[in-house]
C-alpha cells in the first residue's frame, strides 16, 4: 500500500501545478510555449507515476498489468528483437504500402480529374469503402501473397488508397469559383490551372489524407500480421507474446509501435506545415 | 433526374467492378483446373475451364454469385440460433459494436465537455488524446482480450472495450470543436443576458455542436465495428464475424471469408446509414436546410 | 426578346460600332436555368463602350451588371443577341488575353508572394523571366506597392491586397480592364483613396475600363459614362454621359455639377426599381 499514497500525492501535485500553470499569462512568447509543452508532459509523467504506484501498491500481478519500470527494462533488454520487428513491419510493410497506396490514390484522382462521370461514380464508392472494415481483407491477402511482407503491403495499399483518392478529388475541387474564373480570364490550359491553382489549393486535403493514412497503414500492417507472418514483425510479436503471457514484452512492442506511429505522424505533420505554410490553420491567422 | 445523374455513374462503376471480378476469378482459379487436368493426364480447353472456375469449392477468388449464394444460404436457410448462421455471427459482432459505440459516445462527450470547461484538462489531456490516435491502438486489442480473459472477463465486454477505445476519440475531438464553434458575437449575446454557464451550455454550445457530433458519430460507429471484428481475432473466438474470417483463413474457406466480409460491409453501411438518418432528422428539427 | 423595354437613348452613334467600340452589345440577353425555372439575368442590352471610356455599371443587386461584365469576359455565354469585344467574339478576345479582370475579392493565391501573384498571368502567357521581373516592378509602382513584392497576401491589408490584384490585371498590358465591384468590401476612406489612384492610373495608361459598382458617388466620380441598370429582368434603363472634366480632385464631389449627375443616377435607379417589394 505504501506506494499508492505518494503516487496519488504526486498526481494531485502535478494537477495543481498544471491548473496553476494554465492560468499564467506570460509576457514572453517563449514562456508561453514552454508552459504549453510542460503541461501535457507533466500530466503524462504523473499518469505514469500513478500507474507505477497503483501496480506496486496493490501488488497487481505483472501478467495483468506490468508497471512502467518493468516495461522499460524489458524494452532496453530486447532492443535487437524490437528492431527486427520494427524493420519487418514498419520499414518493409508500412512504408512501402503507404507510399504505393497514397501514390496510387493521388494518380487515380488526377487521372479521373477530367471525367466528371468517373468522379461521380468513384467518389461515393470511395467514401463508402472508407467506412468499411477494410482490414478484413487481410486473411485473403495473406492467402494470395504469402506470409511475408508483400501481403501486408497489399493490405496497406488497399487501406490507404481510398482516403487518398477521396481527399485528392475533393481537394482538386476546392479552389473557389473566383480563382477558377481568374484562370479562365487568362485562357489558361487545363494543365496550367492544375499546376498553378488546383494542386496548391488541394495540398491541405492531400495532407489530411496523408495523416489519416499514416495511422491506417500501421494498423493495417499489424492486424494483417495477426493472420500469419514469418516469425518476425510487430503484430506477430504481440500476438505470440500475449499467448505466452509475456505482457511486459507486449507493452514494450506497443511502446515501439506508439513511438513509430507518433514520429511517422509528426513527420507528415511537419512536412505539411512547410508545404501549406500559407493555410490559415497553419499560420494561425484569419483567412 | 438528379437522382439518376447520381446513381448512374455509381452503377456503371459497380458493373465494371463486377465484370473485373469475374475476369479475375477466371484468371486466378484457372491454374487449379489446369493442374487438376494435368494430374489426371488429360488436357482441358478454355471453354471447359471457364464454368469450372466459377464453381470451385475452395477457389482462390470466389465468383460473386458464389459469395451471394453462400450469404443467402447462411442467412436465410439456417436458423438464426445456429452456429452456422451468419446472422448469428453478425449479431455477436454487432452487439459488441453497439455496446462499445454507446460507451465510446458517452466517454467522448464527457471528455469534450470537461475539456471545454476546464483549462487544465484541455491543456494536459487534449495533447494526449490526439497523440493516442497516432498510435496503432488496434495493436493492444489482443492484450486487452487476453488479459481480461485471464481475470475472468470474457465474451462481449472485452470486444466492446476495444470498440469504446477506438470510437471515443473522433467523438471527443469533434465535440470539442462543436462546443467551441459558437462565434464570439453569439457568446457575447449570451453574456449580455447574464446567462448562467449551464444556460450557455444548453442553449448555445450544445445545439451548436450537434452537426459536429453526428459527423463524428458516423466515423465512430464505423471504427467501432472494426474494433469489434479485430477484437475477435486473437482469442480464437468461436463466434462473430472476426472469428469467421479467422476460421476461414485457417481452413482455406475463401467463400466463407468473402461472405463474412460482405456481411461486415453491409453492417457498416447500415450503421452509418442509421447515424446519417438520425443526423438529418436532428438537423431538420433544428431548422437546418435539408 | 424584350427589345420593347430598351430605352431610346441607347441607340449609339451607328457609324461603325465594331471598329470604334471596344465592347459592342446588340440586343443581348441571358437566361439562367435554375431549379425554380428560368431566370432572365439580362434582356435587350444594347451598348457600345468606346476606346478610352471609363464606363460604370450601377444598379441594385440582381440587375445583371456583374453578369454583363462576365459576358464580356466570356465567363458567361449569352443566350440571345450578339456581342463583340475588340471586334471579335468574347471567346477570341479571352484567348487573345485582351482584357484584365479584377474581382470583388482580391483572389490572390495565398501560397504565392505578391510578386509571384503578379507573375501568375505572365507565367501562363509565357513571358520570359527578365520581362516578368520588369513588368512586376512597373505594375507594383503603378499601384504604389513597390517594396511589398516579397510579402504574402495575408500579410497585407484588404486595400493593399486589392491594389495587388489590380496590378496583376495590369501586368500583361491588356487595353481593357473589367472591374467587378473591386472596392466593395473596403471601408470608405480606403475606397476614396483607391478611387483617386484608379483615376490617376486610367489617365496615365489610357485604358478602357468597365467598372461595376453599387455606389452612386463612386460611379459619378470615376466615370465618363454611367450605365444605370435595373432588375427583374436585368436591363439597361439609362445611360448618362458625364459632363465632369477628366481631371477630378476628390473635392469635385461637392460641386453642384457632380451632385446634379448623382441625382440623375439616383432618379434612374428609382425609376427602374420599386423598393417597396
Amino acid at each position: 500500500m505504501n506506494a499508492i499514497l505518494p503516487a496519488i500525492l504526486f498526481w494531485l501535485f502535478a494537477w495543481a501545478l498544471n491548473a496553476w500553470l494554465v492560468r499564467r499569462t506570460p509576457a514572453s512568447k517563449t514562456w508561453d510555449r514552454v508552459i504549453r509543452l510542460v503541461v501535457p508532459v507533466l500530466f503524462g509523467v504523473s499518469l505514469l507515476v500513478l500507474w507505477e504506484g497503483f501496480v506496486r501498491g496493490f501488488a497487481v500481478p505483472a501478467v495483468l498489468l506490468p508497471p512502467p519500470s518493468m516495461i522499460w527494462t524489458r524494452l532496453i533488454s530486447s532492443l535487437p528483437t524490437l528492431w527486427a520487428d520494427f524493420r519487418q513491419t514498419f520499414l518493409k510493410s508500412v512504408l512501402t504500402g503507404y507510399i504505393a497506396g497514397c501514390g496510387l490514390g493521388f494518380l487515380v484522382a488526377i487521372a479521373i480529374d477530367r471525367s466528371p462521370f468517373l468522379q461521380k461514380g468513384l467518389l461515393p464508392l470511395g467514401n463508402f469503402v472508407s467506412a468499411l472494415p477494410v482490414v478484413g481483407i487481410a486473411p485473403i491477402m495473406v492467402m494470395w501473397l504469402g506470409f511475408d511482407w508483400p501481403s501486408k503491403v497489399a493490405v496497406v495499399v488497399i487501406m490507404t488508397f481510398f482516403p487518398m483518392l477521396v481527399n485528392t478529388v475533393t481537394g482538386l475541387a476546392s479552389a473557389s469559383s473566383m480563382e477558377k474564373d481568374l484562370m479562365q480570364t487568362y485562357a489558361a490550359s487545363w494543365f496550367q490551372t492544375l499546376v498553378k491553382l488546383r494542386l496548391p489549393a488541394a495540398w491541405p486535403f492531400i495532407f489530411n489524407a496523408l495523416k489519416i493514412n499514416s495511422t491506417l497503414a500501421l494498423i493495417g500492417a499489424i492486424v494483417a500480421e495477426f493472420f500469419g507472418t514469418p516469425i518476425v514483425g510487430m503484430g506477430f510479436r504481440i500476438s505470440t507474446e500475449v499467448g505466452r503471457m509475456n505482457v511486459d514484452m507486449v507493452w514494450a512492442e506497443i511502446a515501439v509501435a506508439a513511438l513509430a506511429g507518433s514520429v511517422f505522424y509528426g513527420v507528415v505533420a511537419l512536412v505539411e506545415r512547410v508545404v501549406t505554410f500559407w493555410h490559415p490553420s497553419v499560420r494561425g491567422g484569419r483567412a | 433526374m438528379t437522382a439518376r445523374e447520381k446513381i448512374l455513374p455509381v452503377l456503371t462503376i459497380l458493373a465494371a467492378l463486377l465484370a473485373l471480378w469475374y475476369a479475375a476469378a477466371v484468371f486466378l482459379n484457372a491454374p487449379f483446373e489446369r493442374d487438376t487436368a494435368a494430374r489426371a493426364g488429360t488436357t482441358i480447353t478454355f471453354s471447359e475451364i471457364l464454368p469450372r472456375t466459377m464453381a470451385q469449392a475452395r477457389p482462390v477468388l470466389p465468383a460473386p454469385h458464389q459469395v451471394l449464394a453462400e450469404l443467402w444460404d447462411t442467412t436465410i436457410n439456417k436458423p438464426v440460433t445456429s452456429k452456422r448462421s451468419l446472422v448469428y455471427h453478425a449479431w455477436i459482432t454487432l452487439s459488441a459494436t453497439l455496446v462499445g459505440f454507446g460507451l465510446g459516445t458517452l466517454l467522448g462527450i464527457t471528455l469534450a465537455v470537461g475539456t471545454v470547461h476546464n483549462r487544465a484538462m484541455d491543456r494536459s489531456l487534449m495533447p494526449w488524446i490526439i497523440a493516442s490516435q497516432t498510435i496503432p491502438i488496434l495493436a493492444i486489442a489482443p492484450m486487452i482480450i487476453v488479459v481480461l480473459n485471464a481475470i475472468g472477463i470474457s465474451g462481449l465486454l472485452p470486444k466492446a472495450l476495444i470498440s469504446t477505445y477506438l470510437s471515443f476519440f473522433p467523438i471527443a475531438v469533434g465535440m470539442v470543436k462543436g462546443l467551441r464553434s459558437p462565434e464570439q458575437i453569439q457568446l457575447d449575446l449570451m453574456r449580455t443576458y447574464n446567462a448562467s454557464s449551464s444556460q450557455l451550455f444548453w442553449k448555445l454550445r450544445w445545439p451548436a455542436s450537434m452537426p459536429y457530433l453526428f459527423t463524428s458519430l458516423k466515423v465512430a460507429v464505423a471504427i467501432a465495428l472494426v474494433g469489434a471484428i479485430v477484437g475477435e481475432l486473437p482469442t480464437g473466438a468461436v463466434a462473430g464475424l472476426g472469428a469467421r474470417l479467422l476460421a476461414g483463413s485457417y481452413y482455406g474457406q475463401t467463400v466463407q471469408i468473402w461472405s463474412a466480409l460482405f456481411m461486415a460491409a453491409g453492417l457498416a453501411a447500415v450503421l452509418v446509414l442509421i447515424v446519417g438518418a438520425a443526423h438529418s432528422a436532428v438537423l431538420r428539427r433544428m431548422g437546418a436546410r435539408p | 426578346m424584350g427589345t420593347a423595354f430598351a430605352m431610346p437613348q441607347m441607340i449609339p452613334d451607328a457609324a461603325s460600332p465594331s471598329t470604334r467600340s471596344v465592347v459592342s452589345a446588340r440586343d443581348l440577353g441571358l437566361t439562367f436555368k435554375t431549379d425554380d425555372g428560368p431566370v432572365t439575368a439580362l434582356t435587350g442590352v444594347n451598348l457600345d463602350v468606346r476606346k478610352g471610356d471609363f464606363v460604370s455599371f450601377i444598379g441594385p443587386s440582381g440587375c445583371g451588371k456583374t453578369t454583363f461584365l462576365r459576358v464580356i469576359a466570356d465567363l458567361e455565354k449569352p443566350t440571345s443577341g450578339t456581342i463583340t469585344v475588340n471586334g471579335t467574339t468574347p471567346q477570341d478576345a479571352r484567348k487573345n488575353r485582351s482584357y484584365g479582370y479584377v474581382f470583388q475579392a482580391a483572389a490572390l493565391y495565398p501560397w504565392r508572394t505578391i510578386e509571384e501573384n503578379i507573375a501568375l498571368p505572365l507565367e501562363i502567357m509565357g513571358y520570359g523571366a527578365a520581362d516578368r521581373q520588369a513588368r512586376i516592378e512597373r505594375t507594383l509602382a503603378l499601384v504604389n506597392l513597390s517594396g511589398f513584392g516579397k510579402k504574402f497576401p495575408w500579410q497585407l491589408s484588404g486595400g493593399m491586397q486589392q491594389r495587388a490584384s489590380i496590378a496583376r490585371a495590369l501586368a500583361f498590358d491588356a487595353d481593357l480592364l473589367l472591374m467587378d465591384e473591386p472596392f466593395g468590401a473596403l471601408d470608405e476612406i480606403v475606397r476614396d483613396h483607391l478611387n483617386e489612384q484608379l483615376l490617376e492610373l486610367w489617365a496615365r495608361t489610357e485604358k478602357t475600363i468597365c467598372f461595376v459598382t453599387h455606389s452612386i458617388p463612386e460611379a459619378v466620380y470615376l466615370s465618363t459614362r454611367i450605365v444605370v441598370m435595373s432588375p427583374r429582368p436585368g436591363r439597361i434603363t439609362d445611360v448618362i454621359e458625364s459632363t465632369l472634366p477628366r481631371e477630378r480632385p476628390l473635392d469635385i464631389r461637392e460641386t453642384p455639377e457632380f451632385l446634379e449627375i448623382a441625382s440623375r443616377v439616383r432618379d434612374g435607379l428609382r425609376a427602374g426599381h420599386s423598393y417597396d417589394e
